[in-house]
C-alpha cells in the first residue's frame, strides 16, 4: 500500500533506475508471536543517503521491524532487501546494518577505542589500520583525543557520539537507531536531534531512526512512516504528514490537533456539516471515506484557529479560560460556547487576551479534517 | 545529643563483629603463630625459632602434601567454573524469568545437607559393593566388582560437586546484570558466537568469575571431610596432616607451622590469580 507513495516522494537526486537503488526495502514483511501480530504486511523503500524515521506509540510494532532488519527476530512471512539482496537468511553478524541500541550499549569493560575498534577487530583488519580508523572517526564525530577515556567517563551526549561512531567506522549501507534520545535530558535532546541530522548529511549513509516522539521524527526526517498496531498508516514527508494527513491516527499523533468528535450531518462535495458530541455544529473537510451519519473526528491544528474579526469561514463564539505561555509556543485555551476546550495559537492575539474575554475562533473549512472516529 | 547516640549506635553494631573477629579469628591466628614459632627442648621447656618451618621444607613428604593439595584445589576450581559457567549463564540468561528462582533453588537443595551425609552419598554410588559398581555387574559389563573409592578422581569429583554452587552464585548475580543489548550489539558490529563470548561475556563476567574462584579455592584448600572420606588413605590432603598432627601426633607445634603455611599458601595463591587477571578484591568478593 505504501510503496507508491515512497517512490512519488523519494529526492530525485537519489534516483538510479532498477530496484538496487534502495539501500532498504522490505515487502509485505509481517511478524507474528503465537497468535499476536507485531508487525503486519509492512513494505518500505528507502532511497540511499535518506533519513527515514518510523514513528509510532509504544507497543506499535517498530522496534520488533528493526529487530528483523539487524536479523535478532526472523520475520514469518515477506522478505528484507539490503541493497538489492535479501538477507532474511543471513545471520545478524552478516549484515552490514549497524544499530544504535535504545540504551547505546556501549561495551562498559572497554575504552572507547576499544569500542570502536571492536567491528574492526572482528574483520580482522590490521592493528595500524584500526588505530588510523578510530582516530579518523573519532575526528569527524567531535571527539579526537577520547580514545582511551572509559566510558563512564562520558557525558549523555558523548555516549550517543561514540555509539554512532563505533557503528560508522564499520561503513554500514544502513545506519539503525532505536529511541536513542529516549534517555538523555531535553535540552541535550533537542541538541541531538541537530546534531543527528548534520551527521547524517556528513556521512551520506542511510538512517533509518524509530521514535515515538512526532518532533524527533518531524525534525530530522526526509521521510517518515507512521505506526500503529502493527502497519503503517502514511509514509511521506513531514510536512506532507502535517499537511495532509490520511487517517484519524495520523492527524491525531503528528503534530498537536484539537480533536471534537461528532456525528456528519449532512455534506456537500468533501465539506461536512459536524454534529459534536457536546452539541453545536461546525463545519469541516472530510478526507477518508467517511459519509453522512458516521461516526467521525474533526481535527483542527491550533495554528490554523483565528481569532481575529473579519474571517470568512467557520466561527464559532467562546470566552479565554486561560493563557499557556510557552515563549513562541504559547496558546490560548478557549472555551466555546458549547462547552469543548480548543488550543489555539494566534501569535498576534495571545498578548492583548486576558481571562474571561469573550472571543470568536474561525477557521477555513479546508483546514479542519474530518475522519472517521479512532477506535480506541 | 545526636552524636552520641550516632556514636553508641555504631559502638553497639560493631561489638559483636568486633569481638567476632577478634576472638575467633584474629587471637587464634596470633596464637597458632605464637605456637608454630615455638620449640620444644624438654617437658615444659621451649625456645623461640623457626625450627618448626625448616622442619618443613626438610621433610618431602610434607611439601609435596601442601603442593598437591594446592594443585588439586587449582584443578577443581577450573573444572567448578568450565561447568559452573554454563548452568550459571543458563540461570542468568537464557531461563525464563519464572523457572530462573526454580533453578537457583534447586542449585541450593544439596546446601540444605551436611557435607558428611552428602559425601557419603557419593560413597554409596562408588563403593565396591555400592549401586554403580552392583548396576554393572548386573548388567553384565564388568565381571568383578570395582571399587571406585580412595582415588584422586573420586576426590576431585567430590569436591567440585561440594563447591560448585559457590562458583555458581557469584557467576549468575555478574551475567543478570549484563544488559541482553550488549549481546546483540557484539553480534551487530559482525563478532561470531565466538568472539561475542571472548570480548563481550568472559569479560562482563570476570570479577564473578574471579570471586568464584577465590571463595571455591580457598574452600577447596580448605575442606577436610570430602578428600578425607572419599579419597582415603591415598588422597594425603593438607588439612588431613594439620589434623594428624594436632589430635594423632600431639605435636601442636607443627600442627600450628602447617596451619600458618596453608594460610600464607593458599593467600599467595589467590594474590597470583588477582594479579593475573589484573583483578583486586574489591572488584570482586567485595563487589556489591
Amino acid at each position: 500500500m505504501s510503496n507508491g507513495a515512497v517512490r512519488d516522494d523519494a529526492p530525485p537526486s537519489t534516483a538510479t533506475e532498477g530496484p538496487a537503488m534502495y539501500d532498504l526495502s522490505c515487502s509485505r514483511v509481517t511478524k507474528k508471536f503465537g497468535a499476536f501480530t507485531a508487525v503486519s504486511d509492512v513494505s518500505l523503500d528507502i532511497p540511499s543517503g535518506s533519513f527515514f524515521s518510523i514513528l509510532g506509540p509504544s507497543g506499535c510494532g517498530k522496534t520488533t521491524l528493526m529487530r528483523m532488519i539487524a536479523g535478532f527476530e526472523t520475520p514469518s512471512e515477506g522478505d528484507i532487501k539490503i541493497k538489492g539482496e535479501s538477507v532474511v537468511a543471513v545471520p545478524p553478524n552478516r549484515r552490514n546494518v549497524k544499530m544504535v541500541f535504545q540504551h547505546l550499549a556501549l561495551f562498559p569493560m572497554m575504552s572507547v577505542g576499544e569500542n570502536i575498534a571492536y567491528g574492526l577487530r572482528c574483520r580482522g583488519e590490521s592493528r595500524a589500520e584500526i588505530g588510523k580508523k578510530v582516530a579518523g572517526i573519532l575526528d569527524r564525530v567531535g571527539l579526537p583525543g577520547t580514545t582511551d577515556k572509559r566510558i563512564e567517563q562520558l557525558s549523555g551526549g558523548q555516549k550517543q557520539r561514540i555509539a554512532i561512531a563505533r557503528c560508522m567506522v564499520l561503513e554500514p549501507d544502513v545506519l539503525l537507531l532505536d529511541e536513542p534520545l529516549g534517555a538523555l535530558d531535553l535540552k541535550l535532546r533537542e541538541h541531538m536531534k541537530i546534531e543527528l541530522k548534520l551527521l547524517q548529511h556528513q556521512f551520506e549513509t542511510t538512517f533509518l531512526y524509530i521514535t515515538h516522539d512526532q518532533s524527533e521524527a518531524l525534525v530530522m526526517s526526509d521521510q517518515v512512516a507512521v505506526m500503529n498496531a502493527g502497519r503503517f498508516e502514511q509514509i511521506g514527508s513531514p510536512k506532507a504528514l502535517y499537511d495532509a494527513p490520511v487517517s484519524g491516527f495520523v492527524a491525531g499523533f503528528v503534530g498537536d490537533a484539537n480533536c471534537l468528535p461528532g456525528t456528519i450531518a449532512d455534506m456537500s462535495g468533501t465539506e461536512a456539516r459536524v454534529m459534536l458530541d457536546d452539541g453545536g455544529a461546525v463545519v469541516g473537510t472530510v478526507s477518508d471515506g467517511s459519509t453522512v451519519g458516521d461516526a467521525v473526528e474533526l481535527f483542527l491544528r491550533p495554528e490554523a484557529l483565528s481569532l481575529r474579526d473579519g474571517e470568512d469561514g467557520m466561527r464559532v463564539a467562546g470566552t479565554v479560560d486561560s493563557l499557556l505561555f510557552n515563549g513562541a509556543n504559547s496558546r490560548i485555551l478557549v472555551k466555546i460556547d458549547t462547552g469543548q476546550m480548543i488550543e489555539v495559537a494566534d501569535p498576534s492575539h495571545t498578548a492583548a487576551m486576558a481571562e474571561g474575554d469573550p472571543v470568536s475562533v474561525s477557521w477555513r473549512p479546508e483546514r479542519a479534517r474530518v475522519f472517521a472516529r479512532r477506535t480506541r | 545529643m545526636g552524636r552520641d547516640a550516632g556514636r553508641l549506635s555504631l559502638f553497639l553494631l560493631f561489638t559483636p563483629f568486633v569481638l567476632w573477629i577478634g576472638l575467633l579469628i584474629v587471637l587464634p591466628q596470633i596464637g597458632i603463630g605464637y605456637v608454630s614459632l615455638r620449640e620444644k627442648i624438654g617437658i615444659n621447656e621451649f625456645s623461640f625459632g623457626l625450627k618448626n618451618y625448616a622442619d618443613f621444607f626438610n621433610e618431602p613428604i610434607y611439601r609435596n602434601t601442601l603442593l598437591r593439595t594446592a594443585w588439586i584445589s587449582i584443578l577443581v576450581t577450573a573444572l567448578a567454573l568450565v561447568i559452573g559457567f554454563p548452568v550459571a549463564y543458563y540461570i542468568a540468561k537464557i531461563a525464563k524469568e519464572r523457572s530462573r528462582a526454580a533453578l537457583f533453588l534447586m542449585c541450593l537443595i544439596p546446601l540444605w545437607v551436611s557435607d558428611l551425609v552428602r559425601a557419603y552419598g557419593w560413597i554409596v554410588l562408588l563403593r565396591e559393593t555400592g549401586v554403580i559398581s552392583t548396576v554393572l555387574l548386573r548388567l553384565g559389563i564388568i565381571s568383578t566388582p570395582i571399587e571406585m573409592l580412595y582415588n584422586d578422581v573420586t576426590v576431585i569429583i567430590g569436591l567440585v560437586y561440594t563447591v560448585i554452587l559457590f562458583m555458581i552464585v557469584p557467576l549468575v548475580s555478574t551475567l543478570q546484570g549484563m544488559d541482553d543489548a550488549l549481546l546483540e550489539a557484539g553480534y551487530n558490529l559482525g563478532g561470531s558466537r565466538f568472539t561475542v563470548f571472548r570480548r563481550i561475556i568472559v569479560p562482563y563476567a570476570m570479577p564473578g568469575i574471579v570471586a568464584g574462584c577465590i571463595i571455591t579455592f580457598m574452600l577447596t584448600a580448605g575442606s577436610y571431610l570430602t578428600p578425607v572420606l572419599l579419597g582415603g588413605k591415598n588422597s594425603s590432603w593438607f588439612t588431613e596432616q594439620i589434623y594428624n598432627q594436632f589430635i594423632t601426633r600431639y605435636n601442636w607445634e607443627a600442627g600450628a607451622t602447617f596451619g600458618v603455611l596453608l594460610l600464607l599458601f593458599t593467600s599467595l595463591v589467590v594474590w597470583a590469580g588477582l594479579m593475573l587477571t589484573g583483578q583486586s578484591l574489591a572488584t570482586t568478593v567485595a563487589k556489591d
